[in-house]
């Protein structure tokens, strides 16, 4: 956007977005050494001379870090280079040992693909490549201009990281963050990163720019960085669209520019940080030799994908005859979904299946603080329970019952609902005697009942229940009592 | 005479010369040169005796000795010692403790050499007089105004004065053959990935090798044997299995093709007729040991040079960005925040050459020149390396000056870089190509020495030295003399 002069009030904006998605590969050992990579180990102890960059020391790439990427890229429909290379990007910053970055500049390892959206949706990728992650600095004052000393963690410098390029495919806020969701689920289900934002394992950054709504040339954009969750992507998109909307109503220019998103204040500030203005001088990395992937071993590893979860979910849709909502929340992970298929297996019930684990189970791992992978509950026992509660061995109460336990402890259903004396009475003659005593007790309102007041015959069956201390089975109840009062 | 390696690992395990011997008289007389050479930055007595002493036992205790076992090596400081400072002839890592052995310094060390100390060098091997040191410049052995030659000039002077049989070096675009030729001593370039860098401080990545700087032929292919093979920590070292270089040393050269360089001829014609006339000598020498002389052509080299200075300064701006202050080395504190740290420190801790080096190699890579500079070097390099495959389809072997000069006075060239870098006009065509090359002592010219140039096809080390070895066991030019330090270091 470049004109000076006021647009029309009436002008419609649309704003066009695009991410950049670094994820850190949750390999066994750093991408160019043996150290460890894992979140949240003491400072500074898993270091080594080469990640530290001493002098004299050489990288060796990860084969296990091109794989996930290159598992990745399969996933999403990337085309998988067959040579690629490493390049270093050169800047000076005291959280990168070597004050240079091993990234891939012209040769990424993937190109094209596209990540498809619930919505039907499809936002094309540009590409995937891999780097080396950086330090951490802490700063005593808050940022760097402002700190006495900064400190300096190196356990991050060196991990595999894969940054993740869209096309400026995203609409709105809503559809990033659907993105990111697909994004995320579909790294989980590959297994390649634990994905947590809050540890810094999923960052990303957005392009963002506004355009006349119908307009086919992009506007002027402006990077937005430092936002840390989900949420904090939403917010801060709909922040800087706003903000660019308005500077282009008032015929302001948008400066091409990095902005940082200010969680506190809710809005994005320009950082005019010295990076702006670098030229990162890419040149390939004379310490690693160019990468060569072929067939044979990119088709070992399309042998090995797991079923991705929007396959999964549309089967879901088809084969247990789910709505696509219900598919979609049981295909999230694939804990999950392995879980609902077992429990499924075992029951053949996938109807009550879908309504238990996305209604009580669901409930009460909330209640426990568990996840289904940290809960003891085995798809086994819920299939158990849900079959007693069919056979009507059990109320539909007592279940509930049951399941809580189930959550919280695990063990045997049958065991519980003997243990507990849940069991419901089934026996006729057993809940005849019963009605029999009730109705003598109640002789008013057989009365009233007789008398046309129909409602009495809840009280009735309550008062049935009540008597066996819940344990009746309440629709033979209710046949003996509508039977006896004629 | 000075002992060689060979001979001095025979004598010990014949017991005729304990290990603590050899090491002890290494010591004392690296030491009593130290005034006039300067030969060291560091010496490691305590580190030397410990090894010779584990030599001695084994001798004692009738276990097998490794192939370099009590021999005294000098190693220079360009190669990381595990728990000894590191310094690259750099005031940025003065202090530079190395937390790690370089995997060649490894291999040495199980082999039973005894490293007595580290050597001086150009800072960060950018020169080739051994001037650019930040500790100071090393004298020549033969010549005690004369340069040693560098980058490795350390290496070089000691090894030239017979302190020690065998040096360690490292050669960019001549760093380990233009000393060897300076100082009358056997210095060998191998192929690029032959030998791994890994601890070897990086000036440029894709130059850099590691070689052995040695009193004779032998004691090159005994270190060559050594310290060769594929390193998982360096992913450019090559896994080609290492032939024994001993065993392929030979005594003449018959069905060997010896390549001409018709446009080197022509230069060091020009140049210099007394060093023409040596090399013309030593072509005659190869001829009667039945070598067949074919005029060979490497079109291309001339540009070598330029290729060369866009190439290596490009790689060192990035290599040496990480001497900053922050995490080890040298730091100069100050006020500002810590880009101005790196600023201070850099600005301190550099030499000039270093300096014009980053400078250079920064503005080749920037945006926008990229393709014109750096793109095209590399595109040079590419039609140097076929001049070398199109050379080696007539020949088995180069034979060519190893330099343009003799050693020259201090303080010559120190004020004309572009002189400096000229002397590595016949060596940088070579380590563009990443083939293997040495220089072999050829004799004398205004009574300073002056070494011929073998080079080979890549990983074709054998043929090379086996060339060499022919060479020197017929003309026996390094021994024909004594260096001057060793006569002044009798007078004092």
């Amino acid at each position: 956007m470049s004109q000076q002069t006021p647009v029309q009030e009436t002008t419609r904006y649309e704003a066009v977005i695009g991410l950049e998605v670094h994820v850190e590969l949750s390999t066994h050992s750093k991408m160019f050494c043996g150290c460890r990579n894992v979140f949240g180990a003491e400072p500074n102890t898993l270091v080594c001379p080469i990640c530290l960059g001493m002098p004299g020391t050489l990288p060796v790439i990860n084969r296990r870090a091109v794989e996930f990427l290159c598992k990745t890229g399969l996933a999403l429909g990337c085309t998988i280079a067959s040579h690629s290379k490493f390049d270093r990007k050169n800047y000076f910053y005291p959280d990168m040992p070597k004050n240079y970055q091993i990234s891939q500049y012209d040769m990424p390892l993937t190109t094209g693909g596209s990540v498809e959206l619930p919505s039907g949706k499809v936002v094309r990728l540009n590409r995937i490549h891999l780097e080396e992650d950086t330090g951490k600095n802490i700063h005593a004052g808050g940022h760097m201009a402002a700190s006495d000393y900064t400190l300096i963690d190196y356990n991050r410098a060196g991990v595999p990281l894969m940054e993740v390029v869209t096309e400026p495919d995203i609409a709105s806020p809503e559809e990033a963050e659907a993105y990111l969701l697909q994004l995320k689920t579909v790294l989980l289900y590959l297994g390649v990163s634990d994905v947590k934002m809050h540890e810094g394992s999923l960052r990303c950054d957005a392009n963002v720019s506004v355009r006349p709504a119908g307009s086919t040339t992009l506007g002027t954009k402006a990077e937005v960085k430092n936002m840390n969750s989900f949420r904090s992507v939403v917010r801060a998109l709909q922040y800087e669209i706003a903000r660019q909307e308005e500077a282009v109503r008032k015929g302001e220019r948008i400066v091409q520019e990095t902005r940082n998103w200010d969680e506190t204040r809710g809005v994005t500030y320009s950082t005019r940080s010295k990076e702006q203005a670098h030229d990162y001088r890419y040149f390939p990395d004379p310490d690693l030799v160019p990468l060569t992937i072929d067939q044979t071993t990119v088709e070992h590893w399309r042998s090995e994908m797991p079923e991705l979860p929007l396959a999964k979910r549309k089967r879901f849709v088809t084969a247990y005859e789910l709505a696509d909502h219900e598919a979609g929340l049981l295909t999230e992970d694939r804990v999950t979904a392995d879980f609902y298929e077992a429990a499924v297996a075992a029951s053949k019930e996938p109807k009550l299946v879908a309504n238990w684990m996305l209604g009580d189970v669901r409930k009460f791992l909330e209640k426990h603080g568990l996840t289904l992978a940290t809960s003891l509950l085995r798809p086994q026992q819920l299939a158990a329970l849900i079959k007693s509660v069919t056979s009507g061995k059990i109320s539909g109460k007592a279940a509930k019952e049951v399941c809580d336990i189930l959550v919280a402890e695990g063990g045997d259903p049958q065991q519980i609902i003997e243990k507990r004396g849940l069991a419901q009475v089934s026996d006729e003659s057993a809940i005849k005697q019963i009605v029999d005593d009730v109705l003598a007790q109640n002789a008013d309102s057989v009365a009233a009942y007789k008398g046309g007041k129909v409602k009495v015959l809840e009280f009735l069956v309550g008062q049935v229940m009540k008597a066996s201390r819940g344990k009746a089975n309440i629709e033979i109840v209710r046949a003996i009592l509508v039977e006896r009062l004629g | 005479m000075s002992k060689t390696g060979h001979e001095i690992r025979d004598a010990i395990a014949r017991k005729e010369l304990s290990a603590v011997e050899a090491a002890e008289t290494a010591l004392a007389q690296a030491q009593s040169f130290e005034p006039q050479l300067h030969a060291y930055i560091r010496l490691l007595p305590e580190r030397a005796m410990t090894k010779a002493r584990e030599v001695d036992a084994r001798v004692k205790s009738g276990q097998s000795l490794g192939p370099l076992a009590g021999v005294p090596i000098a190693v220079k400081d360009i190669f990381c010692v595990d728990g000894e400072i590191t310094t690259a002839g750099s005031k940025i890592l003065e202090n530079f403790r190395a937390p790690y052995s370089a995997t060649v310094v490894q291999k040495l060390e199980e082999a039973g050499a005894l490293i007595i100390g580290k050597t001086n060098m150009d800072e960060f091997a950018m020169g080739s007089s051994c001037e650019n040191s930040a500790f100071g410049p090393t004298h020549n052995p033969w010549d005690l105004e004369g340069v040693p030659g560098g980058s490795s000039g350390g290496s070089a002077s000691t090894v030239g004065a017979g302190t020690v049989p065998i040096g360690l070096g490292t050669d960019t675009g001549g760093s380990i053959r233009e000393p060897a030729s300076f100082c009358n001593i056997v210095g060998v370039k191998p192929t690029y990935g032959r030998v791994s860098r890994y601890g070897m401080i990086a000036f440029a990545s894709s130059l850099d090798q590691a070689g052995p700087m040695t009193l004779d032929v032998r004691d090159s292919a005994q270190t060559l044997s050594v310290i060769a093979g594929h390193d998982p920590m360096d992913s450019t070292s090559v896994n080609v299995p290492v032939p024994d270089y001993v065993a392929a040393l030979r005594t003449d050269l018959r069905d060997v093709r010896v390549g001409i360089v018709s446009e080197f001829e022509t230069e060091i014609g020009k140049t210099d007729p007394d060093m023409a006339a040596l090399y013309k000598a030593a072509y005659k020498d190869l001829e009667r040991l039945g070598a067949r002389l074919v005029d060979v052509h490497l079109p291309h080299a001339r540009y070598g040079l330029a290729t060369y200075y866009l190439i290596a300064p490009a790689e060192c701006s990035s290599n040496l960005a990480r001497y900053d202050g922050a995490r080890y080395g040298r730091r100069v504190s100050g006020d500002g925040d810590v880009y101005a740290m790196f600023e201070r420190t850099r600005a301190a801790g550099f030499g000039d050459e270093v300096k014009r080096r980053i400078i250079l190699g920064t503005y080749a890579l920037s945006a926008g020149y990229y393709d014109a500079y750096y793109g095209r070097a590399q595109k040079i390099r590419t039609l140097i390396k076929k001049d070398f495959d199109d050379a080696f389809a007539l020949c088995d072997v180069i034979a060519c000056p190893s330099v343009s000069t003799p050693a020259f006075e201090l303080g010559a060239k120190t004020q004309d870089p572009v002189a400096m870098y000229l002397m590595d006009y016949f060596t940088i065509p070579m380590s563009l190509a990443g083939v293997p090359a040495l220089s072999v002592p050829a004799g004398y010219v205004r009574d300073l020495p002056v070494g011929l140039q073998i080079v080979a096809r890549a990983f074709e080390e054998a043929q090379m030295l086996g060339v060499a070895h022919a060479y020197e066991q017929a003309t026996h030019h390094a021994n024909l003399r004594t260096p001057v330090v060793t006569l002044s270091g009798r007078a004092s």
